[in-house]
């Protein structure tokens, strides 16, 4: 066992990987420096030299499709974009290329790439340095969306992301980086067998949340048990492909669905969720309609006041738990 | 790397006053005002910024203020400006509503965007400012847009991109140097060159520091200026504006400069930038454009240090008085973040 916080458990992923892998370098904007990501990569280039953690020019396409060639040329490169703002500018060699390049040769080549983007909001940045975009990359036949939640899967899920042959988009937020937990020894895991799970058990109603949804939802959970509302937390964790499963299960016991996303409501993950249980499940088994609890469709304002409702908390969880229960 | 600048990237040169013939007493007086106050208003932002009253980050380009005075003499109401993340003297160039400014970067709904963007997402089309945003490069190819507008409306407007060494970087720079040459658009790529793009030197991320080169590639006409120097700037954007104005397409200015604070916010962030030693920014602060062109003036005997410490009072002032009141404005309606989404803007409030 050992005591981390969220992003000392990534430096720890980070760290393993370039010790134990020397096919594995990292590739993005900042890493040299101490703003970008946060404590997340720190002395990385110092440990490992700065050939196997580059720092790069302000190129974000062309770095990542570099990333994606060395894939395809035996190495398991980490791109890095401190911003998911930023990786717009690379959404060609990301989809067009990484994401199809397995099925359009007949699956005879897998570019094993990880793209670890930050989710990098508040603080009055504003509308182009604030988005959660990973609804869009979960729409991608071909990617794998990660989105750690817990201080165990910021490490464990970024060492099977990278580990994986499929190329893997790791999304990690910087709200999550003081979480704190005690965490067991490194074991590798097979990214593939990896799906949603129980973070919180309960009987009255299930909420689905993935990365800081996700806490505020462990959060609201732990609140409304003072007012007798026991509330089951599912976190999704694997986003693409999604194994609805879990979901299913625990809704077929809770009767009652809200589902909690840092992205926009319309077309957004939440969208994903609510669409496959009622697929899924018997007509009936809902006992109250779902509710979506995400952003509002709208840009993220810069002023204090507008960007403190934008956001939703546990509060908000709280109560539209109470909304769905009556 | 050695240096391709003419010596422009060596800051214990070129520390002494300007050369001002030819230029009328009315232009450099606008200019020193322009530039004082562009200096006065981001001061203030850093303060503001370092006691907490500012929540959002602030890029300051103090010592940078020569190179949008300079070009901004220049333009009109009906030109098409873009700028980026470090753009308050982009506008401020154009108009010195500083009061504007600051609410802006408070989030108040009196600012510039109604509080709506902050620092980093400025507007101001009635003087031809169009917008700055901060994703890197983002405005360029806009601003190759807007140019072309303008040839189709039959208008002499010009469109300008102010770009840094960083923003070249990005593949669609190039895609806009290309486009503008190929569609004769009467666009100005003001490249302020101030060696850095956030932490990094360009020795780290560019095989050579001219990128006025890259102007050689498109066949685009260049100059490369001290852009420290207000009129050396002013001079050499009054020719290319011209023939820009005469249909004779686009142009790039490389202007060499340097930002005295760090990447953003008020620290000076000699420990954490790669190459940026405290010598360095010493000598860059000799190399001061508002100096060098007060000097130049008071030799010349057109300006005195009276006037100066005259003019520096009044400034002082209303930015006292500006600040105050921007600081008491209200915030934006909580109905705004979804009333400015798309363009009718009649919703009812919620
Ligand atoms: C697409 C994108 N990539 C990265 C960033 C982060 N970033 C903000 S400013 C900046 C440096 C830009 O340098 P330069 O263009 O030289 O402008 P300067 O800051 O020197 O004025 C970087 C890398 C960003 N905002 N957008
Ligand atoms: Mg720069």
């Amino acid at each position: 066992m050992q005591t981390h916080k969220y992003s000392s458990a990534m430096l720890s992923a980070f760290e393993y990987l370039l010790e134990e892998y020397p096919e594995v370098f990292i590739i993005g904007q900042g890493l040299w420096s101490p703003w970008y990501v946060g404590d997340t990569m720190t002395d990385l280039d110092k440990k490992f030299g700065k050939e196997r953690v580059i720092d790069t020019p302000v190129s974000e396409s062309a770095c990542t499709g570099a990333a994606v060639g060395a894939s395809l040329a035996g190495m398991k490169p980490i791109v890095v974009h401190p911003r998911m703002d930023f990786m717009i500018y690379a959404m060609d060699p990301i989809v067009n290329q990484a994401a199809k390049w397995s099925h359009m040769f007949g699956g005879q080549a897998h570019p094993g790439v990880t793209i670890r983007s930050i989710i990098n909001r508040g603080g009055e940045q504003g509308a182009q340095h604030s988005q959660a975009l990973h609804a869009w990359f979960a729409h991608v036949p071909g990617l794998r969306v990660v989105m750690p939640s817990t201080v165990q899967d910021a490490r464990d899920l970024l060492i099977s992301s990278v580990l994986c042959k499929d190329p893997v988009i790791y999304i990690d937020d910087r709200w999550l980086y003081d979480l704190e937990d005690e965490i067991d020894d490194i074991t590798e895991l097979d990214l593939c067998d990896q799906k949603p799970n129980i973070s919180v058990e309960g009987i009255d109603i299930t909420i689905v949340g993935s990365s800081y949804a996700s806490l505020i939802a462990r959060q609201g959970a732990k609140k409304l048990l003072k007012d007798n509302i026991s509330a089951e937390v599912i976190d999704v964790r694997v986003l693409n492909p999604l194994d609805i499963g879990p979901i299913i299960n625990s809704v077929s016991k809770t009767g009652h669905l809200l589902v909690v996303d840092s992205g926009w409501k319309s077309c957004g993950f939440s969208s994903e969720i609510v669409s496959q249980v009622s697929e899924n499940l018997p007509i009936g088994s809902l006992k109250k309609p779902p509710l979506r609890l995400a952003l509002p469709d709208a840009p993220a304002p810069s002023s204090r006041m507008l960007e403190k409702d934008y956001y939703p908390d546990t509060d908000n969880v709280i109560m539209a738990v109470k909304q769905i229960l009556g | 790397m050695k240096s391709q600048l003419q010596g422009l990237a060596d800051p214990s040169k070129f520390q002494g006053p300007i050369s001002i013939d030819g230029i009328s007493p009315e232009i450099l007086k606008s200019m020193l005002n322009s530039m004082s106050i562009i200096r006065k208003t981001e001061q203030q932002l850093a303060k503001g910024r370092q006691e907490g009253l500012i929540g959002g980050p602030v890029h300051l380009g103090v010592g940078q203020e020569a190179i949008a005075v300079g070009i901004s003499q220049l333009l009109q109401k009906t030109d098409r400006v873009f700028g980026a993340h470090r753009s308050h003297s982009h506008l401020l160039a154009l108009n010195p509503d500083f009061y504007r400014l600051f609410a802006e970067v408070l989030g108040k709904a009196s600012g510039f965007s109604k509080g709506m963007g902050g620092s980093m997402h400025l507007f101001d089309q009635a003087n031809g400012f169009f917008g700055s945003t901060p994703i890197v490069a983002g405005t360029a190819s806009l601003a190759v847009g807007a140019a072309m507008a303008a040839n189709l409306q039959n208008l002499n407007n010009v469109g300008v991109a102010y770009i840094g060494d960083g923003a070249v970087e990005e593949g669609v720079v190039h895609e806009s140097f290309n486009l503008a040459k190929i569609q004769n658009a009467p666009v100005l790529f003001a490249i302020e060159n101030n060696l850095f793009s956030s932490h990094m030197h360009i020795s780290l991320r560019q095989p050579n520091d001219k990128i006025s080169r890259f102007a050689e590639a498109n066949e685009i006409p260049y100059e490369l200026v001290d852009g420290n120097d207000v009129v050396a700037v002013f001079s050499a954007a009054k020719k290319q504006i011209s023939d820009m104005r005469e249909g004779k397409g686009p142009r790039l200015l490389e202007l060499i400069t340097y930002r005295w604070y760090g990447h953003v916010d008020w620290r000076e962030d000699v420990d954490v930038g790669v190459n940026r030693s405290t010598e360095d920014l010493e000598n860059w602060k000799l190399r001061d454009p508002l100096k060098r062109l007060c000097d130049s003036m008071i030799k010349k005997g057109i300006w005195s240090k009276e006037e100066h410490d005259k003019l520096d009072k009044e400034i002082d002032d209303k930015i006292f008085k500006a600040w105050n009141k921007a600081i008491k404005d209200d915030y934006p309606h909580r109905s705004s973040t979804l009333k400015y989404v798309y363009s009718e803007q009649n919703q009812e409030d919620i």
